[in-house]
């Protein structure tokens, strides 16, 4: 294997890890603040729908990512309404916003672009298209470097920048800001947060609204930069493969950051390679795309050290006499 | 002199709080009932009354918890609005509630500036807790490690967090709701020591409990509640426990149950070297050896979670062990298939568990059913060999009910409906009434009435005067002296030594608990 092949290798796992970095940081606010979230597919998947359907429509990347967001925030508040405001079951009301992201999308687009669900292809400025940072062309004699810059770094959407400076900015927020520490402190003991004389459920709303807004991100980076449009499902499982990185990842962000490259790595190796040949055995194309999957399962099984949970996740947070 | 000086200066400072006719009704329940009280600045005011008295109420509505129905709250005498906690704190007044508040896994400094930050950013608010942290603890006695977390914390120095807590918000008015439940006798002297402090620094403290020891010990003024109303308001030193009591009951009450010398028999229970290990795998019981007689009552004193719950679960089959535990001479299987709830029972061992809730009934189900739970094989309660015969058990529950002065007697009534009391008086009244020669019995009163406190004692006696012997559990150390016959002390998983009621006193018991071992042996 040669420096540029490991080079592109590393650059489709940055591509395909970003949705999944924007996802789990999503997550990642919305449980350190006591609010399980399974509906993060069903918001990016809404998202990736309403984000590529405006674009097509206006003919404006930017308005379908507003649109996006909307849509994902949308969701984010109808959840926050049914498990904070109305004390619901969090996961209940997180398969229901799945079941009706996976159905609305598919109705809507076909009434609309009548495509079997799809939306027409991104053309032009409907589209992302990739920053070529400065210098990537001159450096590219630089041995190592280089082509490093201009390969991995240089060369991505605008959002793939905003995921990576959302790492270190959500790790800022959550312990370095009040705000963080209000968060973090409603998700383990409400009841504290409540005798301080601040609002549980002013935090816990703030909290689902960042998760919407990161999803919105996610689902439209799906949509716009990743693929050309919307394709039915298309979030193919994305959602719940970001809640195991955020469960590998110990919910903090930097975590969070290498958990879901190297599920971005495990899918971008089974994209290169057809059928892996160790030599005794062939390993079939099917098994490596299998893997994210199965490390999901595996992650999820708890095989991978003990994550403690927000210890207040997924109580609805009931004042005490 | 300066006594009077000081009660004259008083009388005419304005009251740090007043109370002026207080109400608040849940639905049907009057809660408070024309509430007025006066706490004077610089003093320590105790309130004291029974479960549901409407104490916490009346301080949940001082800290804004509750909006009251009527009356007026003047803080220095200005009225104030209270409608949520920030306001409470604005007005000075600070809170201790009983199950603190605290982020486990924060550090302390992290705890104190959670909602009282100087900014959007945290670091300068830290570094100004960690300045004001360190005045305080030096003024107060108040000392904890700013960066521990407080998980890592004894439940005595979570206290001080908590008290720190109030501090750091400029609190002048601290109330404290049962703060000593959950302390050693030791960490509890440390507090009132802290109390003592902040009183002479000027801070206004309510401290609300239902030990009336603790309001001898250290109150200025003390107001008692019965029944949501405020029956009386006396000045500590014109008082005694005794008038306390009847003024909280509403009747006399016996404070000690009398009980005349034990007449221990042959020896009913023999353990020896028994040792328990959880499902973490840690060692709870670390070779305990005791001995019960016929007609006597051993107390086991201890800080809870010192094995006591161990001790009490193996030999009520619900735990697994190793070692011997021998009843009447013949040896009980600690580990096999007959060593469960029902193998205990019928080997005459009757069990009233220290988690009445959750191990001791169920809430849910009627009084009738909870009395027939662990004897349901009982022929009496049986019909046709197939059926429960339910009226046997209706008639059987009534009849306990009356003898035990369960109130209200209706067998058909689900648990939950009765107070704690009355909850432990159906449980005793299952396992008693058994005639069991062997008694466990774990936090009899925890959460009972002082009413009914008395009761249950009487009925406890009475079972070791009737030849029974009876292991007592308990980490109330007034409890433990005034019933038992013998006492041993637990700490650790190790019995610490054994007194007699009579030849030992709380400071012994209490350094014997610390695990302080060979203490004035």
């Amino acid at each position: 294997m040669d420096y540029a092949t490991i080079l592109q290798i590393l650059d489709s796992t940055v591509r395909l890890g970003t949705p999944l970095l924007l996802a789990c940081l999503a997550g990642l606010f919305s449980e350190r603040a006591g609010i399980f979230d399974i509906g993060l597919e069903g918001k990016m998947l809404m998202a990736g729908f309403a984000a590529a359907a405006i674009a097509a429509v206006s003919g404006s990347v930017w308005i379908g990512v507003a649109a996006g967001l909307c849509a994902s925030l949308a969701l984010a508040l109808l959840h926050g309404l049914a498990s904070i405001t109305f004390r619901g079951n969090q996961l209940i009301s997180g398969v229901a916003i799945n079941f009706l992201a996976s159905g609305l999308t598919v109705l809507i687009g076909q009434k609309w672009f009548a495509l079997g669900g799809r939306t027409p292809s991104l053309e032009g400025a409907a589209r992302f298209a990739p920053i070529e940072l400065p210098f990537a062309e001159v450096l590219l004699p630089v041995p190592v470097a280089g082509p490093l810059y201009r390969e991995l770094i240089s060369g991505h959407s605008v959002l793939v920048y905003v995921a990576f400076a959302a790492v270190p900015a959500a790790w800022w927020v959550l312990y370095r800001s009040r705000f963080g520490l209000r968060l973090r402190a409603v998700g383990e003991n409400p009841a504290a947060v409540d005798t301080a004389g601040i609002s549980v459920v002013r935090m816990r709303y703030a909290a689902v609204a960042i998760c919407g807004l990161l999803c919105g991100l996610a689902g439209a980076y799906l949509a716009t930069g990743l693929s050309a449009g919307f394709v039915k499902e298309m979030t193919a499982g994305r959602g719940y493969i970001a809640l195991a990185a955020l469960i590998f990842a110990k919910w903090r962000p930097w975590y969070a950051l290498g958990a879901t490259m190297l599920f971005g790595l495990l899918e971008a190796i089974a994209n290169r390679y057809q059928n892996i040949d160790l030599g005794a055995v062939v390993l079939p194309v099917q098994f490596m795309q299998a893997l994210p999957y199965i490390l999901t399962v595996v992650i999820l099984a708890g095989f991978v050290g003990r994550a403690i949970p927000p210890r207040a996740g997924g109580e609805p947070y009931v004042k005490e006499r | 002199m300066a006594q009077r000086l000081q009660t004259e200066r008083q009388a005419t400072a304005a009251p740090a709080i007043e109370l002026r006719g207080i109400s608040k009704a849940f639905g049907p329940v009057q809660a408070n009932r024309d509430i007025s009280i006066r706490v004077e600045k610089g003093t320590i005011h105790g309130i004291i009354g029974e479960n549901g008295a409407g104490k916490s109420t009346l301080m949940s509505i001082l800290y804004g918890f509750y909006k009251a129905d009527r009356g007026e709250i003047l803080i220095d005498g200005r009225a104030t609005q209270i409608p949520d906690s920030q306001a409470a704190i604005r007005a000075g007044i600070g809170m201790v509630f009983q199950h603190f508040k605290l982020v486990q896994n924060f550090t302390v400094l992290e705890n104190v500036i959670l909602g009282a930050e100087d900014g959007a950013l945290l670091t300068p608010s830290l570094a100004k807790a960690r300045k004001v942290l360190g005045e305080l603890a030096e003024e107060y006695e108040l000392d904890v490690d700013p960066d521990a977390m407080i998980e890592e914390l004894s439940v005595g120095h979570q206290q001080r967090v908590e008290i720190l807590k109030a501090l750091y918000r400029h609190a002048d008015i601290l109330i404290l709701d049962e703060p000593t439940g959950v302390l050693t006798p030791a960490e509890a002297d440390h507090l009132f020591r802290i109390l003592k402090n902040l009183k002479e620094q000027g801070k206004t403290i309510i401290l609300i409990t239902h030990k009336l020891r603790e309001i001898m010990e250290i109150t200025d003024t003390v107001s008692v509640m019965r029944r949501g109303e405020m029956t009386a308001t006396v000045m500590t030193a014109d008082t005694n426990p005794e008038q306390l009591a009847e003024l909280m009951v509403g009747r006399k009450v016996l404070l000690n149950v009398p009980k005349g010398p034990a007449h221990p028999g042959q020896t009913v229970l023999e353990i020896d070297n028994l040792r328990v290990t959880d499902e973490d795998g840690v060692e709870r019981l670390k070779g305990i050896s005791l001995k019960i007689h016929a007609g006597e009552i051993l107390g086991i004193a201890g800080v809870a979670g010192n094995g006591q719950s161990e001790l009490l679960a193996v030999l009520g089959g619900i735990a697994r062990g190793t070692g011997s535990v021998r009843l009447n001479g013949k040896e009980l299987d600690l580990t096999g298939n007959h060593s469960d709830g029902q193998s205990r029972r019928a080997n005459s061992i009757a069990h009233v568990p220290e988690d009445r809730q959750h191990l001791g009934m169920i809430m849910d189900f009627t009084a009738w059913e909870n009395v027939a739970f662990g004897y349901h094989h009982d022929p009496a309660y049986q019909k046709n060999g197939l059926l429960m015969d339910n009226d046997a058990i209706l008639a059987d529950t009534a009849g306990k009910m009356e003898r035990f002065d369960v109130r209200p007697p209706i067998p058909t009534l689900a648990a939950k409906s009765f107070s704690g009391g009355n909850q432990q008086k159906i449980i005793l009244a299952r396992e008693i009434e058994r005639n069991p020669d062997l008694l466990l019995v774990g936090q009899p009163t925890r959460g009972v009435d002082i009413g009914a406190i008395e009761f249950i004692h009487k009925r406890i006696v009475e079972l070791r005067d009737a030849g029974k012997a009876v292991l007592l559990v308990s980490v109330e150390l007034d409890e433990i002296m005034s019933l038992s016959d013998r006492i041993a002390v637990m700490f650790d998983g190790r019995i610490m030594g054994e007194r007699l009621p009579e030849k030992t006193d709380e400071r012994e018991l209490g350094l014997l608990m610390a695990g302080v071992s060979g203490a004035a042996a």
